[in-house]
């Protein structure tokens, strides 16, 4: 277990909307609500995710890459063919945008893993799970941005208008939109450690600066995770994925188990209940994520949006017709969504939770 | 009569002048320091062993016991200790005994490791007014839990929860023995125990009755010497500790002389008055890991499944040993630390065997880990624990809560003189002379005691909110948080800790 | 009455215009389609009035000292931060950490508001602040509140529902905070003492509530006829025992 290494320290805006009876939504919205926040990031790194971008692969895992070179892209492609059908292979749609550095080799790759390579008790996404970490962590110069079924990430080193006009995000419709902005306080730009952070189909945009990363990291070591990026956000990602995907738990009681009830609260509650929040808190005392955290987690079903138990970071939720708006700022959802039918602000630890319903 | 050539260590001294020949020096002294001589004070100085009770109890302020300046010739080699013991040693034939923890200054890593704080980019929270969670639950931990919902979306929990111990913090009393402290020190430890909800521990000399008031925050220990050992003593606390080693004395057994088996230690022990009571080196029968878990799961299957703890002497292959006694069902790991407290046990052994707390927690909980089964135990660190920054470094590091024993008799009057074993503790810790036990009233020094562990708490709640977190399982393992200074590169790696300033 | 339309507008510029409309000796300045600029009234220690027509943000009246602002919509976090005197009037709800370390002047917010509200607001000479909120709190409402006014109304809330949250006056050593509905002890801070109110409370809420509906148009008496409980601190000195000397 490597512990000399240097955590990564950022603090952030974000926002996400999410129209829950697939109606597409253009790129343009997320872009412009998270301009309004430029101030909260320093211009060193901005990202989204979306969803239901890919409707013609929508069975297939979509590979974002980037790629310091092409012997790297070589590399991760041949590793790939050996794996994976590859249905398409294309460079990510790009435009020149002024003042934003030199970027990486951007391609996407729509895959399905060779079902002969899948093998024994492996399932599928954890065959891609692993190829992943196998190419974040082994493969020099090659980093995933998202793996995800019709849905991507598009991130960079720039402002959060920089970034959206460099991916075109104005062209791409989709039911579901993260969009995160960094004010990296340690790391020099990487493109690859803007946010959002995925894995399969979650997304991770974060605000908040966790005080328990470093047992957060050993707690997710413990279960073969490699964490490469040293972010907060990959914690949450791992995390999430731990909980959900191999454990079984909920979504509800995945935010519980990362931003618990107060023992004094869980003394009150009727015997059943009580049983629940205190096992979750013995199994999952050290993926607790402690200290000041808004996050929004996108998934193929829907999105999250939680903070920590004392509040410590903003979140606002607000409602209209089909789309649930959430962002660090009300004014970020007032700028797409002028006239909400209702705004608040969650509760400390208690999520919103949005699923699509078709 | 022969007189000793091995130096006094101090000189106890009377101001004539102030002294009014009140004579509590006399009645305070366990030792037989003072006597009468008619018209003043005398004063066996070879006899002091610098407790500091007559000095306390002196109303006139007329004693000092100073350190003895007669000194042999200054030797960076031959020091004091050296030459003394070898002439005890040459008078006696015996070998030198000692109490408490080893006294040589090995480096103490605690003293090498510095916590971290929020600046801007987390806050610190602040823990007089908002909720700081110390709550600490020991036992075996499941690594993931399985919850339905019913229909109208009610969780509850299909995993079955092994046993566990409620700490209201992460503090707990080590094991002491009644024998080895008195009965009333032992209801000081019970008392506490009870008022801030955490759990002493009988030590291997069984359960007196009086304690028995107390059982939901004790644990009851079974030790080679099996005293006082029954079914009822097994279901009596909250959980059974098998001893195998402490950490002042690894691999090697006790001896409590008949002398200092009264009634009441025989009846708790269940052994006749005046008989020695041996506890063998190794359990007869562990002879090695398979029978642990032999003996593990006949506790378990003897007290209906409470939670089995197993304390060791950390010595140099303690990873790998807590990794068998964790696969071998214990729900409880108690390491005790090279420097870890004892009422006797010989010097020799004292000082040079065994490794400290620091490394053996950071070893232990990485082999854990490093085997994915860190939840299938708690780890108590104990043998060392000065204060509570050393306790919230050894959490830090990877244990669940830390063990005081040393700390505890402190609260009580001990100065660490070293001489439980002579049963002459004049404050009436280690004793079982009823005129010296007498002066411990277990309701002063168990409040005493209590206000102890509720100012650690403090200063712990205070550390966590420097720290910005509000839960203690959030600095549990979590060495990020540590940095070590003047540390070489192999130390740290071994505590998995940076150096400070990266 | 001197218009700007904020529309698209950077904070800097926005605020450069403000200060510049000030000197220029306007005492009514408009501000159309704000929509999350920062500082707004900010360190402004003139006597004038601003009406906001938008959601402002942050740090809105942080060190204000004066001015009369009028924000026509929802306003967000960290509201008359540190302010000295002067006028917020929100006709929305309102964010978290409001009127922090406030010395004095008056925040009259129509709806509820979010975490830690009041916190450390206090008290200095004839300066005593008062913020009044419509709805309900979240958690640690009036944290280490050292002198001032808080009043919680829920006005619609039904009766005898809980308005605050969780630790309530948790760390308050001054000051009063009066709720207008049931006070939960278990929810309070260990400092606070909760009593009813006495006629002289009376008489100061209703003195509050009078500017406060006069800025809402609200009926005063309409507000007044539910009880009212009031936290004020048991001890000024809570921590004595804590330190070893």
């Amino acid at each position: 277990m490597n512990h000399d290494y240097q955590k990564d320290i950022a603090g952030c805006g974000l926002a996400g909307l999410i129209n829950k009876k697939k109606n597409p939504l253009s790129g343009s919205h997320i872009a412009k609500s998270m301009a309004l926040m430029n101030d909260r990031g320093n211009g060193l790194g901005a990202g989204y995710a979306a969803y239901g971008i890919y409707p013609e692969f929508a069975e297939l895992y979509a590979f974002h890459l980037m790629y310091d070179d092409h012997t790297s892209r070589m590399e991760v492609e041949n590793h790939l063919k050996n794996n994976y059908h590859i249905e398409k292979t294309e460079e990510i749609p790009t435009r020149p945008v002024e003042g934003l550095g030199i970027s990486p080799l951007l391609l996407r790759y729509f895959v399905c893993p060779l079902e002969d390579k899948v093998v024994g008790d492996m399932t599928e996404k954890e065959f891609v799970v692993n190829t992943v970490m196998k190419i974040n962590s082994e493969m020099e110069g090659a980093y995933v941005f998202s793996s995800g079924k019709n849905m991507g990430a598009f991130k960079g080193v720039g402002n959060p208008k920089e970034i959206a006009d460099f991916f075109l995000l104005e062209e791409y419709e989709g039911y579901i939109w993260t969009g995160h902005t960094r004010f990296p306080t340690n790391t020099p730009g990487w493109w690859g450690g803007a946010h959002p952070f995925t894995l399969l189909d979650w997304s991770i945009v974060h605000n908040g600066e966790i005080s328990s990363y470093g047992i957060n990291k050993r707690y997710l070591e413990m279960f073969g995770y490699k964490l490469t990026l040293l972010t907060d956000t990959e914690v949450v990602a791992y995390t999430l994925d731990l909980m959900i995907r191999k454990h079984g738990l909920d979504i509800p009681l995945a935010c519980s188990a990362l931003a618990p009830p107060f023992w004094k609260d869980i003394d009150k509650m009727p015997d059943a209940e009580k049983e629940v929040y205190t096992a979750l808190r013995l199994a999952y005392g050290s993926a607790m994520l402690n200290g000041p955290f808004s996050l929004l987690f996108g998934h193929s079903g829907g999105l999250v949006g939680i903070n920590d138990r004392i509040k410590l970071r903003p979140l606002v939720a607000a409602e209209h017709g089909d789309v649930t708006y959430m962002a660090s700022e009300e004014s970020a959802i007032r700028e797409i969504c002028p006239k909400p039918d209702k705004v608040w602000a969650p509760r400390a630890g208690d999520p919103v939770i949005v699923e699509l319903e078709v | 009569m022969f007189k000793s050539l091995a130096l006094p260590e101090y000189l106890a001294t009377i101001d004539k002048e102030k002294c009014i020949r009140c004579k509590r020096c006399i009645q305070n002294c366990g030792w037989s320091v003072y006597s009468w001589g008619g018209d003043r004070v005398q004063i066996d100085t070879q006899k002091c062993v610098k407790c500091l009770r007559c000095y306390h109890y002196c109303p006139e302020e007329a004693i000092d016991i100073l350190n003895n300046e007669t000194r042999y010739k200054d030797n960076a080699n031959w020091g004091f200790s050296h030459i003394r013991n070898i002439k005890r040693q040459a008078e006696t034939g015996g070998m030198p005994l000692t109490g408490m923890g080893s006294d040589l200054p090995y480096t103490i890593l605690f003293d090498h490791l510095l916590l971290d704080a929020c600046q801007v980019t987390n806050p610190s929270i602040d823990p007089l007014r908002e909720p700081m969670e110390l709550r600490t639950y020991l036992g075996k931990k499941p690594a993931k839990i399985a919850i339905e919902r019913d229909k109208n979306e009610k969780p509850s929990l299909k995993t079955k929860l092994g046993p566990q111990i409620k700490l209201d913090v992460p503090f707990i009393f080590s094991p002491m023995s009644f024998g080895s402290i008195s009965l009333n020190a032992q209801k000081v430890l019970a008392y506490a125990a009870k008022e801030n909800g955490i759990v002493m521990n009988t030590g291997e000399g069984g359960l007196h009755e009086d304690l028995f008031p107390y059982t939901d925050n004790i644990i009851v220990q079974v030790a080679s010497g099996r005293f006082g050992v029954n079914p009822q003593y097994l279901n009596a606390g909250v959980a059974v500790e098998i001893k195998i080693g402490q950490g002042a004395k690894p691999g090697i057994g006790g001896h409590l002389p008949g002398e200092k088996i009264p009634l009441q230690v025989a009846k708790t022990r269940m052994i006749p008055v005046g008989s020695d009571a041996l506890s063998p080196a190794p359990q007869h029968d562990i002879y090695s890991i398979e029978d642990l878990r032999q003996l593990i799961y006949a506790l378990k299957e003897a007290t209906g499944y409470k939670p089995i703890s197993v304390k060791i002497a950390t010595v140099h292959n303690v990873a790998a040993i807590v990794s068998g006694i964790v696969r071998a069902g214990a729900d409880i790991v108690y390491l005790d630390g090279f420097r870890g407290g004892t009422g006797a046990a010989p010097n020799v052994i004292r000082d040079h065997m065994g490794i400290p707390i620091e490394y053996a927690v950071a070893a232990v909980d990485d082999r854990l880990r490093q085997e994915g089964i860190r939840n299938e135990a708690s780890i108590i660190a104990a043998g060392g624990i000065r204060s509570c920054a050393d306790a919230a470094k050894a959490i830090a590091l990877g244990a669940d809560a830390v063990g005081l024993g040393t700390t505890a008799l402190i609260t009580m009057g001990c100065t660490t003189c070293g001489k439980c074993y002579t049963g002459n503790c004049s404050w009436g810790i280690t004793s079982q002379r009823p005129e010296l036990t007498a002066r411990l009233d277990p309701e002063v020094f168990g409040e005493r005691l209590s206000n102890l562990i509720k100012a650690w708490s403090h200063e712990l709640q205070e550390i966590l909110g420097a720290l910005g977190v509000n839960s203690v399982e959030s600095l549990r393992g979590s060495r990020e948080r540590l940095r070590g200074i003047g540390l070489d590169e192999q130390t740290l790696d071994i505590l998995g800790v940076k150096p400070v300033g990266r | 009455m001197f218009e700007i339309d904020a529309k698209g507008v950077y904070y800097r510029e926005l605020n450069e215009d403000i200060r510049a409309a000030i000197e220029a000796g306007e005492k009514d300045i408009v501000l159309k389609n704000i929509n999350g600029q920062y500082y707004i009234g900010t360190g402004i220690t003139k006597k004038i009035n601003i009406t906001i027509e938008g959601v402002p943000g942050n740090d809105l009246a942080a060190f204000m000292d004066g001015p009369t602002i009028n924000v026509m919509d929802n306003a967000q976090d960290n509201i008359s931060n540190t302010m000295n005197s002067g006028k917020i009037i929100i006709h929305g709800h309102a964010g978290d950490v409001l009127g922090y370390g406030m010395r004095g002047g008056t925040m009259h917010i129509l709806k509820g508001v979010g975490y830690r509200v009041g916190i450390h607001m206090k008290a200095h000479k004839k300066q005593i602040p008062t913020i009044i909120s419509g709805g309900t709190a979240g958690n640690f409402f009036g944290e280490y509140m050292a002198g001032g006014t808080l009043i919680l109304l829920g006005l619609d809330s039904k009766e005898g529902e809980e308005l605050a949250g969780d630790y309530l006056g948790t760390g308050m050593h001054g000051g009063v905070i009066y709720i207008r509905g049931e006070v939960d002890k278990d929810k309070c801070g260990k400092e606070v003492g909760v009593m009813d109110t006495d006629e002289d409370d009376m008489k100061l809420i209703k003195e509050k509530l009078d500017d406060y509906c006069a800025d809402f148009d609200l009926d005063c008496n309409e507000i007044m006829k539910r009880p009212f409980k009031k936290l004020i601190p048991v001890s000024a000195r809570p921590y004595g025992n804590l330190y070893a000397y």
